[in-house]
Protein backbone atom coordinates (compact mmCIF):
# COMPACT_ATOMS: atom_id res chain seq x y z
CA UNK A 1 0.00 0.00 0.00
CA UNK A 2 1.30 3.63 -1.09
CA UNK A 3 1.10 5.75 1.77
CA UNK A 4 2.03 9.34 1.69
CA UNK A 5 3.17 10.85 5.20
CA UNK A 6 3.19 14.50 5.63
CA UNK A 7 7.08 15.68 6.49
CA UNK A 8 9.18 19.23 6.55
CA UNK A 9 12.41 17.78 4.97
CA UNK A 10 13.08 15.62 1.98
CA UNK A 11 13.32 11.92 3.58
CA UNK A 12 12.04 9.26 5.62
CA UNK A 13 13.99 10.68 8.42
CA UNK A 14 13.01 13.77 8.28
CA UNK A 15 10.63 15.54 11.07
CA UNK A 16 7.19 14.21 10.74
CA UNK A 17 5.06 17.73 9.83
CA UNK A 18 1.34 17.29 11.56
CA UNK A 19 0.01 19.88 9.08
CA UNK A 20 -1.86 18.32 5.64
CA UNK A 21 -2.64 20.88 3.35
CA UNK A 22 0.43 23.38 4.92
CA UNK A 23 2.56 20.35 4.84
CA UNK A 24 6.30 21.20 4.01
CA UNK A 25 6.44 17.98 1.56
CA UNK A 26 5.03 14.59 1.74
CA UNK A 27 7.25 10.99 1.94
CA UNK A 28 5.33 8.61 -0.23
CA UNK A 29 5.97 5.24 1.02
CA UNK A 30 5.43 1.44 -0.05
CA UNK A 31 4.63 -0.44 2.66
CA UNK A 32 5.27 -3.44 2.13
CA UNK A 33 8.53 -2.65 0.29
CA UNK A 34 9.58 -0.03 2.15
CA UNK A 35 10.68 2.26 -1.18
CA UNK A 36 9.86 5.61 -0.74
CA UNK A 37 10.27 9.50 -2.59
CA UNK A 38 9.81 12.31 -1.12
CA UNK A 39 7.36 15.43 -3.27
CA UNK A 40 7.41 19.05 -2.53
CA UNK A 41 3.92 20.14 -1.46
CA UNK A 42 2.28 22.51 -4.52
CA UNK A 43 -0.05 23.62 -2.03
CA UNK A 44 2.11 25.36 0.72
CA UNK A 45 1.92 28.70 -0.96
CA UNK A 46 -1.97 28.88 -2.11
CA UNK A 47 -3.66 31.28 -0.97
CA UNK A 48 -6.84 29.50 -0.29
CA UNK A 49 -7.90 26.03 -0.77
CA UNK A 50 -4.32 24.38 0.31
CA UNK A 51 -6.46 21.29 1.69
CA UNK A 52 -7.81 20.55 -1.57
CA UNK A 53 -4.74 21.17 -3.49
CA UNK A 54 -2.64 18.76 -1.40
CA UNK A 55 -5.33 16.50 -1.70
CA UNK A 56 -5.53 16.12 -5.21
CA UNK A 57 -1.76 16.44 -5.33
CA UNK A 58 -1.37 13.09 -3.46
CA UNK A 59 -4.13 11.27 -5.35
CA UNK A 60 -2.08 12.06 -8.23
CA UNK A 61 0.98 10.50 -6.58
CA UNK A 62 -0.84 7.17 -6.44
CA UNK A 63 -1.45 7.34 -2.66
CA UNK A 64 -4.41 5.28 -1.22
CA UNK A 65 -3.57 6.64 2.58
CA UNK A 66 -2.39 9.41 4.30
CA UNK A 67 -1.10 10.13 7.33
CA UNK A 68 -0.93 13.51 9.09
CA UNK A 69 -2.00 15.26 12.06
CA UNK A 70 -4.84 17.13 11.28
CA UNK A 71 -7.79 17.42 8.51
CA UNK A 72 -9.81 20.44 7.74
CA UNK A 73 -13.14 19.98 6.14
CA UNK A 74 -11.74 20.51 2.39
CA UNK A 75 -9.20 18.63 2.89
CA UNK A 76 -11.52 15.38 4.15
CA UNK A 77 -14.15 16.47 1.56
CA UNK A 78 -11.86 15.72 -1.35
CA UNK A 79 -9.66 12.60 0.21
CA UNK A 80 -13.22 10.86 1.09
CA UNK A 81 -14.62 10.49 -2.70
CA UNK A 82 -10.76 9.33 -3.65
CA UNK A 83 -10.46 6.63 -0.87
CA UNK A 84 -7.78 7.24 0.71
CA UNK A 85 -7.54 6.50 4.05
CA UNK A 86 -6.46 9.46 6.38
CA UNK A 87 -4.79 8.59 9.04
CA UNK A 88 -4.04 10.03 12.25
CA UNK A 89 -0.20 10.67 14.12
CA UNK A 90 0.53 12.29 17.58
CA UNK A 91 0.76 15.99 16.52
CA UNK A 92 5.12 15.36 18.06
CA UNK A 93 7.66 17.28 17.10
CA UNK A 94 10.15 14.27 17.84
CA UNK A 95 8.64 12.35 15.36
CA UNK A 96 10.24 11.45 11.95
CA UNK A 97 8.31 9.90 9.36
CA UNK A 98 9.91 6.76 9.52
CA UNK A 99 8.91 6.22 13.09
CA UNK A 100 4.96 7.77 12.11
CA UNK A 101 5.44 4.76 9.57
CA UNK A 102 6.09 2.31 12.57
CA UNK A 103 3.04 3.41 14.42
CA UNK A 104 1.05 3.06 11.60
CA UNK A 105 2.72 -0.86 10.94
CA UNK A 106 1.77 -1.88 14.14
CA UNK A 107 -1.69 -0.55 13.63
CA UNK A 108 -0.89 2.19 16.62
CA UNK A 109 -2.51 4.96 14.84
CA UNK A 110 -5.96 5.38 14.01
CA UNK A 111 -8.09 6.72 11.28
CA UNK A 112 -10.45 9.50 11.01
CA UNK A 113 -14.09 9.61 10.05
CA UNK A 114 -14.52 13.91 9.86
CA UNK A 115 -12.27 16.51 9.68
CA UNK A 116 -10.50 17.38 12.68
CA UNK A 117 -10.83 21.19 12.82
CA UNK A 118 -12.90 23.75 10.79
CA UNK A 119 -11.69 25.83 7.71
CA UNK A 120 -9.56 28.49 7.64
CA UNK A 121 -11.25 30.61 4.84
CA UNK A 122 -14.42 32.96 5.87
CA UNK A 123 -17.64 31.97 5.93
CA UNK A 124 -19.74 30.26 3.07
CA UNK A 125 -22.09 31.65 0.63
CA UNK B 1 -16.88 62.28 -15.48
CA UNK B 2 -16.52 59.72 -13.33
CA UNK B 3 -15.64 60.75 -9.41
CA UNK B 4 -14.75 58.55 -6.39
CA UNK B 5 -15.06 59.82 -2.91
CA UNK B 6 -12.76 57.86 -0.58
CA UNK B 7 -10.79 58.57 2.36
CA UNK B 8 -9.15 55.09 4.07
CA UNK B 9 -10.47 56.08 7.51
CA UNK B 10 -13.89 55.38 8.24
CA UNK B 11 -16.22 58.20 9.42
CA UNK B 12 -13.99 61.24 7.89
CA UNK B 13 -17.06 62.54 5.67
CA UNK B 14 -17.09 60.10 2.60
CA UNK B 15 -20.46 60.57 2.22
CA UNK B 16 -21.34 64.23 4.17
CA UNK B 17 -18.68 64.99 0.95
CA UNK B 18 -20.16 62.77 -1.78
CA UNK B 19 -23.81 63.52 -1.14
CA UNK B 20 -23.40 67.21 -1.34
CA UNK B 21 -21.27 67.41 -4.38
CA UNK B 22 -23.81 65.01 -6.19
CA UNK B 23 -26.74 68.02 -5.26
CA UNK B 24 -24.19 70.68 -6.35
CA UNK B 25 -23.55 69.10 -9.45
CA UNK B 26 -27.07 69.83 -11.60
CA UNK B 27 -29.91 67.47 -13.40
CA UNK B 28 -27.34 64.97 -15.43
CA UNK B 29 -25.61 63.39 -12.40
CA UNK B 30 -25.92 59.83 -11.08
CA UNK B 31 -25.12 58.33 -7.68
CA UNK B 32 -23.57 55.39 -6.53
CA UNK B 33 -22.95 54.03 -3.14
CA UNK B 34 -20.47 51.45 -2.95
CA UNK B 35 -20.14 51.06 0.09
CA UNK B 36 -21.98 47.61 -0.15
CA UNK B 37 -20.94 46.43 3.69
CA UNK B 38 -23.09 49.57 4.76
CA UNK B 39 -24.57 51.61 2.16
CA UNK B 40 -26.49 54.63 4.18
CA UNK B 41 -25.79 57.89 1.55
CA UNK B 42 -29.47 56.71 0.79
CA UNK B 43 -30.29 58.50 3.73
CA UNK B 44 -29.34 61.95 2.93
CA UNK B 45 -30.68 61.71 -0.93
CA UNK B 46 -33.91 59.69 0.53
CA UNK B 47 -34.24 57.90 -3.69
CA UNK B 48 -37.17 55.84 -3.65
CA UNK B 49 -35.54 52.66 -4.31
CA UNK B 50 -38.20 50.92 -6.92
CA UNK B 51 -35.66 48.39 -8.56
CA UNK B 52 -34.03 45.60 -7.03
CA UNK B 53 -31.78 42.98 -8.83
CA UNK B 54 -30.18 40.37 -7.43
CA UNK B 55 -26.34 39.92 -7.90
CA UNK B 56 -23.19 37.59 -6.88
CA UNK B 57 -20.59 35.45 -8.82
CA UNK B 58 -21.25 32.43 -11.73
CA UNK B 59 -20.61 29.25 -9.83
CA UNK B 60 -20.02 26.48 -11.40
CA UNK B 61 -22.04 23.79 -12.15
CA UNK B 62 -20.42 20.20 -13.44
CA UNK B 63 -22.66 17.99 -15.69
CA UNK B 64 -21.38 14.98 -14.50
CA UNK B 65 -22.17 12.62 -17.78
CA UNK B 66 -19.96 15.08 -19.76
CA UNK B 67 -17.50 15.31 -17.35
CA UNK B 68 -14.12 12.70 -18.43
CA UNK B 69 -12.21 14.24 -15.81
CA UNK B 70 -9.50 15.10 -17.52
CA UNK B 71 -8.95 17.74 -14.67
CA UNK B 72 -7.94 21.18 -16.91
CA UNK B 73 -10.70 22.87 -14.97
CA UNK B 74 -8.79 21.89 -11.59
CA UNK B 75 -5.44 22.92 -13.18
CA UNK B 76 -6.78 26.66 -13.85
CA UNK B 77 -8.31 27.32 -11.14
CA UNK B 78 -6.52 29.64 -8.77
CA UNK B 79 -8.56 29.24 -5.72
CA UNK B 80 -8.39 25.62 -5.81
CA UNK B 81 -12.61 26.02 -5.87
CA UNK B 82 -12.96 23.32 -8.21
CA UNK B 83 -10.86 19.81 -7.45
CA UNK B 84 -11.11 16.12 -9.98
CA UNK B 85 -9.90 13.19 -8.16
CA UNK B 86 -9.98 9.81 -9.60
CA UNK B 87 -13.27 9.81 -11.21
CA UNK B 88 -15.01 12.15 -8.79
CA UNK B 89 -15.42 16.39 -9.63
CA UNK B 90 -16.07 18.39 -6.45
CA UNK B 91 -16.86 22.10 -6.18
CA UNK B 92 -16.31 24.16 -3.25
CA UNK B 93 -18.45 27.34 -3.23
CA UNK B 94 -16.53 29.03 -0.74
CA UNK B 95 -13.09 28.95 -2.39
CA UNK B 96 -14.91 30.06 -5.61
CA UNK B 97 -14.35 33.41 -6.69
CA UNK B 98 -16.62 33.35 -9.81
CA UNK B 99 -13.87 34.22 -12.47
CA UNK B 100 -15.53 31.19 -14.70
CA UNK B 101 -12.10 30.06 -16.00
CA UNK B 102 -13.15 26.96 -15.74
CA UNK B 103 -15.76 26.41 -17.65
CA UNK B 104 -13.83 28.03 -20.43
CA UNK B 105 -11.11 25.98 -20.67
CA UNK B 106 -13.56 22.31 -20.23
CA UNK B 107 -13.16 21.00 -23.57
CA UNK B 108 -16.46 19.02 -22.78
CA UNK B 109 -18.47 22.03 -22.47
CA UNK B 110 -18.95 20.15 -19.10
CA UNK B 111 -19.44 22.91 -16.92
CA UNK B 112 -22.37 25.59 -17.05
CA UNK B 113 -22.77 28.34 -14.30
CA UNK B 114 -25.85 29.30 -11.81
CA UNK B 115 -25.68 32.40 -9.58
CA UNK B 116 -24.53 32.65 -6.33
CA UNK B 117 -26.57 35.62 -4.90
CA UNK B 118 -24.51 37.64 -2.64
CA UNK B 119 -26.21 40.81 -2.40
CA UNK B 120 -29.18 42.89 -3.99
CA UNK B 121 -28.55 45.93 -6.33
CA UNK B 122 -31.33 48.90 -5.80
CA UNK B 123 -31.88 51.71 -7.60
CA UNK B 124 -34.32 54.27 -8.30
CA UNK B 125 -34.55 58.57 -8.31
CA UNK B 126 -34.32 60.87 -5.84
CA UNK B 127 -36.67 64.26 -5.06
CA UNK B 128 -34.87 66.35 -6.62
CA UNK B 129 -34.13 63.98 -9.83
CA UNK B 130 -30.86 62.02 -9.65
CA UNK B 131 -30.58 58.82 -10.32
CA UNK B 132 -29.23 56.65 -7.40
CA UNK B 133 -28.01 53.23 -6.97
CA UNK B 134 -26.70 51.29 -3.82
CA UNK B 135 -25.08 47.69 -3.66
CA UNK B 136 -26.30 45.58 -0.38
CA UNK B 137 -24.23 43.15 0.87
CA UNK B 138 -25.68 39.58 2.18
CA UNK B 139 -24.46 39.57 6.19
CA UNK B 140 -21.78 36.69 6.31
CA UNK B 141 -20.81 37.28 3.15
CA UNK B 142 -16.96 37.69 2.03
CA UNK B 143 -16.35 38.98 -1.05
CA UNK B 144 -17.62 42.77 -1.91
CA UNK B 145 -15.82 43.20 -4.62
CA UNK B 146 -18.54 41.03 -7.17
CA UNK B 147 -21.11 42.98 -5.77
CA UNK B 148 -19.57 46.57 -6.78
CA UNK B 149 -18.77 45.30 -9.80
CA UNK B 150 -22.72 44.87 -10.47
CA UNK B 151 -23.19 48.21 -9.05
CA UNK B 152 -20.77 49.75 -11.44
CA UNK B 153 -22.75 48.10 -14.93
CA UNK B 154 -26.33 50.04 -14.03
CA UNK B 155 -26.90 51.91 -16.85
CA UNK B 156 -30.00 54.05 -15.91
CA UNK B 157 -32.14 55.40 -18.78
CA UNK B 158 -30.92 59.39 -18.51
CA UNK B 159 -27.54 60.00 -19.51
CA UNK B 160 -25.06 61.56 -17.48
CA UNK B 161 -22.46 63.90 -17.13
CA UNK B 162 -20.96 62.95 -13.46
CA UNK B 163 -21.34 59.65 -11.78
CA UNK B 164 -20.32 60.32 -8.36
CA UNK B 165 -19.25 56.92 -6.47
CA UNK B 166 -19.46 57.27 -2.90
CA UNK B 167 -16.37 54.55 -2.22
CA UNK B 168 -16.42 51.86 1.20
CA UNK B 169 -13.43 52.63 3.72
CA UNK B 170 -9.98 51.08 3.81
CA UNK B 171 -7.67 50.40 1.78
CA UNK B 172 -8.37 46.93 0.38
CA UNK B 173 -10.13 45.18 -3.15
CA UNK B 174 -13.62 46.99 -2.44
CA UNK B 175 -11.84 50.26 -2.67
CA UNK B 176 -9.58 49.17 -5.73
CA UNK B 177 -12.56 48.11 -7.53
CA UNK B 178 -14.61 51.71 -6.72
CA UNK B 179 -12.22 53.19 -8.16
CA UNK B 180 -11.05 51.44 -11.50
CA UNK B 181 -11.87 53.53 -14.36
CA UNK B 182 -12.48 56.90 -12.32
CA UNK B 183 -11.46 60.06 -13.63
CA UNK B 184 -10.87 62.11 -10.33
CA UNK B 185 -10.68 60.57 -6.31
CA UNK B 186 -12.12 63.02 -3.68
CA UNK B 187 -9.68 62.26 -0.57
CA UNK B 188 -11.68 62.49 2.12
CA UNK B 189 -9.45 62.84 5.29
CA UNK B 190 -9.61 64.40 9.12
CA UNK B 191 -6.37 66.41 10.58
CA UNK B 192 -5.54 63.45 12.88
CA UNK B 193 -2.39 60.43 13.10
CA UNK B 194 -5.20 58.06 12.23
CA UNK B 195 -6.49 60.10 9.23
CA UNK B 196 -3.13 60.59 7.66
CA UNK B 197 -2.00 56.86 8.37
CA UNK B 198 -5.22 55.99 6.01
CA UNK B 199 -4.66 58.49 3.58
CA UNK B 200 -1.06 57.47 2.65
CA UNK B 201 -2.85 53.88 1.96
CA UNK B 202 -5.50 55.45 -0.76
CA UNK B 203 -3.08 58.12 -1.84
CA UNK B 204 -0.80 54.58 -2.41
CA UNK B 205 -3.98 53.13 -4.81
CA UNK B 206 -4.21 56.16 -6.48
CA UNK B 207 -0.70 56.07 -7.81
CA UNK B 208 -1.25 52.36 -8.49
CA UNK B 209 -4.17 53.05 -10.82
CA UNK B 210 -2.50 56.47 -12.28
CA UNK B 211 -6.19 58.65 -11.89
CA UNK B 212 -5.81 62.20 -10.53
CA UNK B 213 -6.74 63.20 -6.51
CA UNK B 214 -6.90 65.86 -4.73
CA UNK B 215 -7.95 66.50 -0.96
CA UNK B 216 -10.84 67.73 1.74
CA UNK B 217 -9.55 68.35 4.90
CA UNK B 218 -12.85 67.32 7.30
CA UNK B 219 -13.07 68.58 10.68
CA UNK B 220 -10.54 71.49 10.22
CA UNK B 221 -9.03 73.02 12.90
CA UNK B 222 -8.95 69.38 15.41
CA UNK B 223 -5.19 67.51 15.42
CA UNK B 224 -2.76 68.74 13.95
CA UNK B 225 -0.91 69.92 10.81
CA UNK B 226 0.83 66.82 9.45
CA UNK B 227 -1.85 65.68 6.94
CA UNK B 228 -1.13 69.76 5.59
CA UNK B 229 2.52 69.02 5.76
CA UNK B 230 2.36 65.69 3.65
CA UNK B 231 -0.63 67.25 1.16
CA UNK B 232 2.33 69.69 0.87
CA UNK B 233 5.24 67.28 -0.04
CA UNK B 234 3.27 64.66 -2.26
CA UNK B 235 2.22 67.53 -4.21
CA UNK B 236 -1.74 66.73 -3.66
CA UNK B 237 -3.64 70.03 -3.53
CA UNK B 238 -5.98 70.62 -0.95
CA UNK B 239 -9.18 71.62 -2.17
CA UNK B 240 -11.66 72.30 0.50
CA UNK B 241 -11.63 72.28 4.29
CA UNK B 242 -15.03 71.97 6.35
CA UNK B 243 -14.26 72.73 9.73
CA UNK B 244 -15.23 71.08 12.76
CA UNK B 245 -18.55 72.54 13.73
CA UNK B 246 -21.51 71.85 15.81
CA UNK B 247 -24.14 72.48 13.77
CA UNK B 248 -23.04 70.34 10.91
CA UNK B 249 -22.26 67.25 12.89
CA UNK B 250 -26.08 68.18 14.03
CA UNK B 251 -27.40 68.21 10.74
CA UNK B 252 -25.28 64.53 9.45
CA UNK B 253 -26.80 63.21 12.36
CA UNK B 254 -30.34 64.37 11.46
CA UNK B 255 -30.26 63.21 7.47
CA UNK B 256 -29.60 66.79 6.24
CA UNK B 257 -26.89 67.40 3.66
CA UNK B 258 -23.59 69.67 4.25
CA UNK B 259 -25.30 72.01 1.21
CA UNK B 260 -29.15 71.75 2.60
CA UNK B 261 -27.49 73.07 5.90
CA UNK B 262 -25.20 75.84 5.58
CA UNK B 263 -26.22 77.42 2.01
CA UNK B 264 -22.76 79.21 1.98
CA UNK B 265 -21.39 75.72 1.02
CA UNK B 266 -23.24 75.78 -2.56
CA UNK B 267 -20.73 77.90 -3.99
CA UNK B 268 -17.85 76.26 -2.27
CA UNK B 269 -18.89 72.54 -3.72
CA UNK B 270 -19.83 74.72 -6.96
CA UNK B 271 -16.08 75.84 -7.00
CA UNK B 272 -14.49 72.10 -6.10
CA UNK B 273 -16.42 71.03 -9.08
CA UNK B 274 -14.84 73.24 -11.35
CA UNK B 275 -11.50 72.88 -10.15
CA UNK B 276 -11.98 69.00 -10.71
CA UNK B 277 -13.30 69.26 -13.88
CA UNK B 278 -10.44 71.41 -15.02
CA UNK B 279 -7.58 68.57 -13.63
CA UNK B 280 -9.73 66.17 -15.56
CA UNK B 281 -9.13 67.98 -18.75
CA UNK B 282 -6.04 68.74 -18.02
Amino acid sequence: MKIAISISGNKLESPFDPRFGRAAAFCLVDSETGEWTSHENPALSASGGAGVQAAQFIAKLGAQAVISGAYGPKAFDTLSPAEIEMYLAPIDETLTAADVLALFKTGKLSKTAAATHEGHHGAAH
Amino acid sequence: MRIVVASGKGGTGKTTVATSLALTAGDSVRFMDCDVEAPNAALFLNPKLDTRKEVGIQLPVVDEALCTHCGKCAEVCEFHAIAVIGKKILVFPELCHGCGSCTLVCPEKAISERLDVMGVLESGMTPSGMDFAQGVMNVGEPMAVPIIRELKKWTPAHPFEIEIRDAPPGASCPVVETMRNADFILLVTEPTPFGLHDLKQVVGITHELGIPSGVIINRDGIGNNAVEAYCDEAGLPILLRIPMERRFAEAIASGRTLVDTALEYRAAFETLLQVITARVAK
